[in-house]
């Protein structure tokens, strides 16, 4: 779904959701009060400049509005592959962000995620997957690598991984899949105001996803070796 | 800092060379190891399993406590022997596992030996999952006050989701060989071309991601050779100096930093015209530099900064 098409389903006319670049940033009104929504739209790459950007809207959230709900909209190819951003400490850039998502949680903001698009590895760990939630559209893809490149890379055919995919949402993209193991808290379909309500009603403080996973079936053995280490 | 010091070749015991067990038993209080969920209970993947690919018996980490200079500590070393120390579903959940029982225990540190590519594409999904999980568990044990060290000079590096890891702990050690960086040069250049980033050439590469350049642009807090004994000192140094639990006036402070680095760089990707910019008097011979003269270099960097 296109950003546009979600905001306007998701809040009245007038939203002020507005891209500048690749970044996404507002402050709409919902059930009578204000969202912080940040975010990136276009498959943006996450780089550097577009941590920075997102970090700056959490930190002046944090200073500025204490206690406002933080909805990040995401759509990402993942991080951004380019040698200058490796030189300047992309990966420092990203646990910036992702300290920043975590200073709001511990602030007493709710910080949801929602991919909307698409959540490629290293674009989605500091985002969605940092914050208290993190909810799809179904439509949405997230992976790390599709089958066929990940065939070429640990060098196991194709057929094989396609074949395991069906029973194993490990080795396949697709938010069901993350849905399975406990990484994507729930989809919303339908009513999206309903979906966001909710989200915001019921997100959890604390992380819960290798429970979920293992409830649901999709991740097996995080949560029991999680507590075999809390026992040894 | 430390006063500079290098070791003679002889009396080094190369911590690049060491197995992660090897690291854990040289590093911290002779015999104090204690290993939880130990390969003996055959913890193990079952994805690799299911692909026919070989299993290892501790699924790539050893984690457990021990004790350092006298003092109770939890410890995890990845092995990178094992598919380039890549977090699965098991070998992240042991981490996590440690860190939520540090929060619980609350020793005087945690020190995590890393060596990662990152996320193991083999069980993509679980493990891009496993390493958010323990990004989580890291701050919560920040914030809970006990600190994270990351020590990293493993050959294969630290890459990937646990390149971002290590920037969310209190305190980074790195040596001079170690790289510390999100996406491998291979995965670069295999996207943009090799005149974006030559992964065969090893000067760029070091240049771009080593310890020296860390080291000087302040992402690692401690430079040290690559010896094993030199990491137990920064180890025992940084598990009382790190820095405190994140809070708005430190992210603030690290916004600031971060901004002026992105706004005051050069255009281009060279690390020498960075290093210039930073105020380095002859960028192009760093590499040669041992580690005593780049730390006394940071020094004077800092001293003129201010």
């Amino acid at each position: 779904m296109k950003w546009q098409d979600l905001a306007s389903a998701l809040f009245a006319a007038g939203h002020g959701i507005t891209q500048v670049g690749d970044l996404l940033v507002g402050e709409p009104e919902f059930d009578g009060r204000t969202i912080a929504v940040v975010g990136s739209a276009d498959h943006a790459p996450i780089g550097v400049a577009m941590a920075l950007r997102q970090a700056r809207v959490l930190l002046d959230t944090v200073a500025r509005h204490p206690g406002r709900p933080i909805l990040m909209l995401i759509d990402t190819q993942g991080q951004q592959l380019r040698r200058r951003d490796e030189l300047l400490g992309i990966n420092r850039a990203m646990a910036h962000l992702g300290c920043c998502v975590d200073l709001a949680r511990r602030s007493g903001h709710r910080v949801l995620g929602l991919v909307y698009d698409q959540a490629l590895s290293g674009g989605f760990i500091t985002s969605g997957l940092a914050a208290d939630a993190c909810d799809a559209l179904p439509e949405a893809e997230i992976r790390v690598m599709r089958i066929p490149a990940m065939a070429r890379v640990t060098k196991i055919d194709r057929e094989r991984l396609e074949a395991l995919s069906q029973s194993n949402p490990v080795f396949a993209p697709g938010v069901d899949n993350y849905v399975a193991m406990g990484g994507v808290r729930r989809l919303w379909r339908g009513d999206l105001q309903a979906c966001l309500r909710e989200a915001l009603a019921d997100a959890p403080t604390g992380d819960h996803r290798a429970l979920e996973g293992a409830q649901r079936g999709g991740r097996k053995l995080a949560q029991s070796v999680i507590e075999r280490v809390l026992r040894a | 800092m430390n006063p500079p010091r290098s070791l003679p070749a002889a009396a080094r015991s190369s911590y690049a060379e060491c197995s992660a067990r090897e690291r854990i038993a040289r590093l911290f209080d002779a015999g104090s190891f204690e290993e939880w969920l130990p390969p003996a209970q055959r913890v193990m993947s079952p994805h690799l399993a299911q692909l026919g690919v070989p299993c290892a018996f501790d699924d790539g980490v050893a984690i457990g406590r021990a004790r350092l200079d006298g003092r109770s500590v939890f410890v995890a070393a990845q092995e990178g022997a094992f598919m380039g120390g890549g977090v699965g579903e098991v070998h992240g959940a042991k981490l996590t596992g440690l860190l939520r029982r540090a929060v619980v225990e609350r020793p005087d540190a945690v020190v995590l030996l890393a060596e990662s590519g990152g996320v193991r594409l083999h069980e993509a999904n679980a493990g891009l999952i496993a390493v958010s999980e323990v990004m989580r568990a890291v701050l919560d044990a920040r914030a809970a006050g006990i600190a994270v060290i990351a020590l990293i000079g493993g050959a294969n590096g630290c890459f990937g989701g646990m390149g971002i890891v290590a920037r969310c702990c209190s305190a980074v050690v790195m040596s001079d060989i170690g790289r510390l960086a999100m996406s491998g040069p291979e995965v670069i250049e295999a996207s943009h071309g090799a005149e974006e980033f030559d992964a065969q050439d090893r000067a760029l590469v070091w240049r771009t991601t080593g310890g020296k350049h860390r080291y000087l642009m302040g992402d690692a807090d401690a430079l040290v050779e690559d010896d094993v004994s030199a990491f137990r000192g920064a180890a025992i140094e940084w598990m009382t100096q790190a820095r405190p639990a994140l809070d708005l006036a430190t992210l603030e402070a690290e916004h600031a930093l971060l901004d002026a680095r992105l706004n005051e760089a050069p255009e281009g990707a060279d690390a020498y015209a960075l290093w210039h910019r930073m105020g380095v008097p002859h960028p192009h011979r760093l590499g040669d530099m041992d580690v005593a003269q780049v730390r006394e270099l940071r020094t004077s960097l800092e001293g003129a900064g201010t």
